[in-house]
């Protein structure tokens, strides 16, 4: 290395070493004590430094043991995954229509930029606001109930519509679709207008030219948006507890709930399964994308 | 895409309306809500309308302390949101080319993006709750009566609070300057260069003005997810909480028209926020346009 790289080295350290700092204090270490503090003892008051793996064994309870029946974690895994899926599968659907119709049928750049202000604006109010702003629509004597009774459509008030799966996976597609939105079309804008012309100079039907051009095109910000929203709703805590009446479990929430009580080691465990599980679905969906490249 | 109006448009359009509706209907029943008369309950009809609910909110109302929480919120997202700016543009300033451990430091940071919210602010809660037993321990040790007496916790809005804000707002920070920089045309700075401006001077004069709107959007961001943030802040902040954690725990045990009037207000002070921001925004851009040329007056 010459002394000017080294030099221009030290200058780039010296302006990235208050972001290093930062990760290192609040993610890095902090990290690296969850998988420790997994591992280590613990008595009713306080946690024990010694090497332990009650943490997982107790998390576990039940899970061999009671077979074929699901114990308690795999349950609540199976319900995570289920919001997970759900969720995802509703965001894309959506999050890839209103994509496909502000990159395509909306032309005037100024209308672009004014629809997607509009879908931005709701983000200004707090999420836990844009819950309970669901209560007077779904509640007992909300809107929706009394519509259906009006109508004749239901006798009495439907009791599912809110503190209920339906409820906890209609608030997150609510809150997060625009997370699909966002990198989707973000790589719509991106694809060459030309490739769309050929493809249709070439016969290709609408649909035709939306699955075999557009779709593979878009498949970056699909999958940016896919691994937000699954990660968001894969540690979600706070939107299954307002939304679900604090009475569907979570793998978020079981951490929460271990922490609240002041099992440490129980809730450090259950954090490392559930980065685990987070990790996996991630590794799992770009492996996706990276094979379908390859074919 | 040429051939006019195809129905396939309208189609889209009305799901895009749909879309629309679906965000906006929530929120503007509670906006209305909000402004319940006395008697009204949680839900519709409207029982009279009056500023009963806001009254309520701002004599206290009873329930948990919302202006010290608001108060508290606000001074924490201030902090965020400087540091943010500064600590990422310092950090994509870097980025503009390889040095040994870019690639590590820009996994992390994408890292720090991905990992659930609640494992980063349980790894933090513990590293605090380590430190406070270290420093006990330590007084123990050497007979320090002032610390043993009064210690309870180095876990704070502004210590532990801070950190997990920041783990979540600066990979967003940095993406930002990512996508300024690589738009960015090094011909400026050569120029600069060739003038014989020092480093500093072309950062100053040349660099940071030309990036200033997205500076300022780098802010906007920050203070916004820093004042909405419940996951990271939850195991992090100590024994005062901020204004999303109170929210979140009146929404078991509220059941009157008070917490619409809040959401009406905390929505109020975001669109300000960011109503401020965009007017900044546009008045740098529009003093551009006018004096398209004045890049060097400052260097005199």
């Amino acid at each position: 290395m010459t002394p000017s790289t080294i030099a221009r080295h030290m200058v780039a350290w010296a302006q990235a070493a208050p972001m290093a700092l930062v990760f290192l204090a609040f993610f890095v270490i902090p990290l690296a004590l969850v998988v420790t503090v997994s591992f280590w003892d613990y008595n009713d008051w306080e946690m024990i430094p010694t090497f332990s793996g009650r943490g997982y064994t107790e998390s576990f309870e039940g899970c061999l043991t009671k077979l074929p029946e699901a114990c308690t974690m795999l349950k609540t895994y199976g319900q995570t995954l289920k919001f997970s899926f759900l969720v995802w599968f509703f965001t894309l659907a959506i999050g890839f229509t209103v994509a496909y119709f502000l990159a395509f049928h909306v032309t005037s750049t100024t209308w672009q930029i004014g629809l997607s202000l509009l879908c931005t604006i709701p983000f200004w109010t707090s999420n836990v606001i844009r819950m309970i702003a669901w209560i007077p629509l779904l509640g007992r004597n909300g809107l929706v109930n009394k519509t259906l009774v009006g109508l004749h459509l239901v006798d009495r008030p439907v009791e599912w519509l809110l503190y209920s799966e339906f409820s906890v996976v209609l608030a997150l597609v609510h809150l997060f679709t625009f997370f699909m939105v966002v990198p989707i079309f973000n790589s719509m804008i991106r694809i060459d207008r030309r490739l769309i012309e050929a493809a249709r100079d070439a016969g290709a039907t609408g649909w035709q030219t939306l699955w075999n051009v557009i779709v593979p095109l878009s498949k970056p910000g699909i999958v940016i948006g896919s691994i937000f929203v699954v990660t968001i709703v894969m540690g979600d805590f706070v939107t299954v507890g307002v939304m679900g009446g604090q009475q569907i479990a979570s793998a978020g929430k079981i951490v929460q709930t271990h922490l609240d009580a002041l099992q440490f080691p129980v809730a450090a465990a259950n954090a490392v399964v559930l980065l685990a599980a987070t990790l996996l679905i991630i590794a799992a969906m770009t492996r996706l994308v990276d094979v379908r490249k390859e074919l | 895409m040429t051939d006019g109006r195809s129905r396939g448009f309208y189609v889209l359009a009305a799901f895009f309306a749909a879309y629309v509706l679906f965000l906006y209907g929530p929120m503007i029943a509670i906006f209305v809500l909000s402004f319940q008369g006395p008697d009204g309950g949680l839900t519709f009809p409207m029982n009279g309308v009056s500023l009963a609910w806001f009254e309520k909110l701002w004599e206290g109302g009873g329930i948990v302390d919302i202006g010290a929480a608001f108060l508290r919120s606000m001074k924490l997202g201030v902090v965020v949101m400087l540091l943010t700016v500064a600590i990422s543009v310092s950090a994509g300033l870097a980025f503009r080319r390889r040095f040994p451990g870019s690639a590590l430091l820009f996994y992390v940071a994408v890292a720090s993006l991905i990992v659930p919210s609640i494992v980063t602010s349980l790894g933090i809660g513990l590293e605090f709750r380590l430190i406070d037993d270290g420093v006990k321990h330590l007084a123990d040790a050497f007979g320090w009566t002032g610390i043993q007496r009064h210690y309870t916790t180095s876990m704070n809005l502004f210590t532990s609070g801070l950190g997990a804000h920041l783990t979540w707002t600066l990979p967003f920070g940095l993406l930002i300057m990512f996508a300024v920089f690589n738009r960015f045309d090094p011909r400026y700075e050569e120029a600069a260069r060739d003038l014989g401006a020092t480093p500093w001077q072309t950062f100053r004069h040349v660099v940071l003005p030309i990036i200033l709107p997205s500076v300022v959007g780098i802010g906007l961001f920050g203070f916004t997810l820093s004042w909405d943030e419940i996951a990271r802040s939850s195991q992090a902040i100590g024994s005062v909480n901020t204004l999303p954690l109170d929210l979140q725990g009146l929404t078991t045990t509220v059941t009157t028209p008070d917490i619409y009037a809040l959401g009406t207000v905390t929505s109020a002070v975001s669109f300000l926020v960011i109503g401020l921001t965009l007017v900044t925004i546009r008045s740098i851009a529009a003093r551009r346009a006018r004096h398209g040329d004045d890049s060097d007056a400052g260097l005199v």
